[in-house]
């Protein structure tokens, strides 16, 4: 059974949660490229993180031990602080 | 709803009253009469022939069963009588029947309703009630954890929220006898229309319970008088929070703490009641850190900050000074950055004290500023004793702290505005306080020779802050 709550604001922002402000560029900017061990995301985030160091931009690789659970606590911190976008490769 | 003409009746498997006149019901239908059977908790329990499942409870709900089994006649479509639990002359009189049942026992009271039971009652109030909710509704997506949900809403001050739900803030209204949809004012700094329904909504998510909610009420009506200025006292980036001091009944009936750790946490009412009012400012107003509030500290205050006085002593009490005698509730509040400990275990007589208690007074803000910010004193029982065995009043007290916080003008520093005053003008002295400026309530534990010394805003009067009292009413 869904949970309905009451709002208990003054309504003056929108129900669903607004997405973070895209950045205008990724000049100055680090992106992690996030591999969730799903068969052949390294090919994948490879050529994007080519695409990437092409355009003068850096990236930090990172791996999720495996995709059918949420990526550990540590490794979500490990990005947070060293990186300011990040690129998930889902699906095979 | 329509309701069959004739006789209905209520009843549940789960009571032993109901069991006995399952008989009876069936030997009134076998004597011409047209019975209808609502069973709230097992359909297959009566042996008549109209049973009607009233496992949702609608039909107990509309028809107001508090009490099974309940025997009504329904002629022309209304209710002509009523009988509840087993009365044999009732029975008989609503029936037209003579001798039902004779072998019974005249009397069995009957067992409680299922539509009343705690829980059960306000989830068939909202679902067939005629009080509907103004607030938005907003579904917790499945299996999302709803705590976490209003975390991730933003409605938190940092610590767990009860989830508000529409069952949760229809027990929160029934605190109150005021319309839900009126209006107390607009909230800052947004200046969101604040009604009944949101406070009750942020008195659940606080944690209150429903005879709290007339003193959240008040407390939110006096952080919207003006006079009070609740949006600079958000805005500032001095320490200070709103603090609500509770006088009255309303402090023994709510089970409010004025005695030992009053200032601190473990008492319900005074920690919740506290937090509901800055729950109303952050989701109502707006008024968030790093927004609005742009406090350079803050305070632990900020989560809340509520107590009651204690009225047992010599002392005219916080509300009687503001005019409402001792019969009435009433929240007077305050700006408060947090309390100082002001110590002296040495003073038997008030000349003592006044010196120790003037004397940690003095540092308020700055030492050497005059004109500084309004002072709440907590006087201490050990300390409010030296002062009642020698009969001084409060406003005694106050006057003598007055006397002895002149500060001499040598002294003045950042106190005077010196490119406005010549040095001819300053007088010799200045007071440390604005008249009415020192306000003395007491509470505290039994023992500790200690009194609490409680600052708030540096912007006061016109310019700023006001205490404000309010009445409580139902």
């Amino acid at each position: 059974m869904k949970a309905i709550l009451l709002d208990p604001t003054g309504e003056l922002d929108p129900i669903q949660r607004a997405p973070l402000t895209k950045p205008a560029s990724l000049t100055g900017l680090t992106v992690g490229l996030l591999d969730i061990s799903k068969a052949r995301g390294n090919v994948f985030l490879d050529r994007i993180e080519q695409l990437f160091n092409l355009r003068g931009v850096s990236t930090k690789r990172y791996k999720k031990p495996t995709f059918t659970r949420p990526a550990p606590i540590s490794l979500v911190q490990e990005i947070a602080s060293q990186c300011d976008v990040v690129v998930e490769g889902l699906a095979d | 709803m329509q309701f069959p003409e004739g006789l209905i009746a209520v009843v549940k498997r789960d009571c032993p009253t109901c069991l006995l006149v399952d008989p009876i019901l069936k030997s009134i239908e076998s004597r011409g009469l047209s019975v209808t059977v609502y069973v709230q908790d097992d359909p297959t329990f009566s042996s008549n022939s109209h049973v009607i499942d009233d496992r949702g409870l609608e039909y107990s709900f509309r028809l107001g069963i508090e009490t099974v089994p309940t025997l009504i006649r329904i002629t022309d479509g209304r209710e002509a009588a009523r009988a509840v639990g087993w009365q044999r002359a009732e029975w008989e009189a609503l029936t037209g029947l003579a001798a039902l049942a004779p072998e019974l026992p005249a009397y069995r009271p009957g067992c409680g309703s299922v539509s009343v039971e705690p829980g059960i009652a306000e989830r068939l109030a909202v679902r067939y009630g005629t009080r509907t909710m103004q607030a938005r509704r907003i579904e917790v997506p499945p299996l999302e954890d709803e705590f976490e949900w209003c975390f991730e809403r933003g409605w938190s001050d940092g610590l767990p929220l009860v989830p508000p739900t529409e069952e949760r803030v229809y027990r929160m209204l029934t605190g109150t006898t005021r319309d839900p949809n009126e209006i107390l004012g607009a909230m800052p700094p947004n200046l969101s229309p604040c009604s009944v329904e949101k406070v009750a909504i942020n008195a659940v998510m606080a944690g209150c319970k429903p005879e709290y909610l007339p003193v959240v009420l008040a407390a939110v009506e006096a952080a919207l008088d003006p006079v009070f200025c609740l949006h600079g006292l958000l805005a500032t980036t001095w320490f200070s929070a709103p603090m609500i001091i509770v006088n009255g009944p309303v402090r023994e009936a709510i089970g409010m703490n004025w005695q030992g750790n009053v200032l601190g946490q473990g008492n319900r009412a005074n920690a919740t009641i506290g937090r509901a009012l800055q729950l109303v400012v952050r989701n109502v107003g707006g008024g968030k850190p790093l927004e609005a509030d742009q406090s350079t500290f803050g305070t632990p205050a900020k989560y809340t900050f509520c107590f009651a006085e204690d009225e047992n002593t010599p002392w005219t009490t916080l509300a009687e000074d503001h005019g409402i005698s001792r019969e009435r509730s009433s929240v007077t509040l305050f700006s408060a950055d947090g309390p100082l400990g002001c110590l002296d275990q040495k003073s038997r007589a008030p000349a003592g004290l006044i010196y120790s208690l003037a004397g940690s007074l003095r540092g308020i803000n700055h030492i050497d500023i005059a004109n500084a910010a309004d002072v709440v004193i907590v006087i201490g029982p050990e300390h409010g004793r030296v002062f009642d065995e020698a009969g001084w009043s409060k406003a005694e007290v106050v006057a003598a702290l007055h006397e002895h916080l002149q500060i001499p003008a040598q002294d003045l520093g950042m106190g005077t505005d010196k490119a406005l005053v010549s040095v001819a003008d300053v007088p010799p002295t200045m007071p440390k306080f604005r008249h009415g400026g020192l306000s003395l309530v007491r509470a505290g534990g039994a023992a500790g020779l200690f009194s609490a010394i409680i600052p708030g805003w540096l912007m006061k009067g016109s310019l700023g802050t006001d205490p404000v009292t309010k009445e409580i009413t139902p």
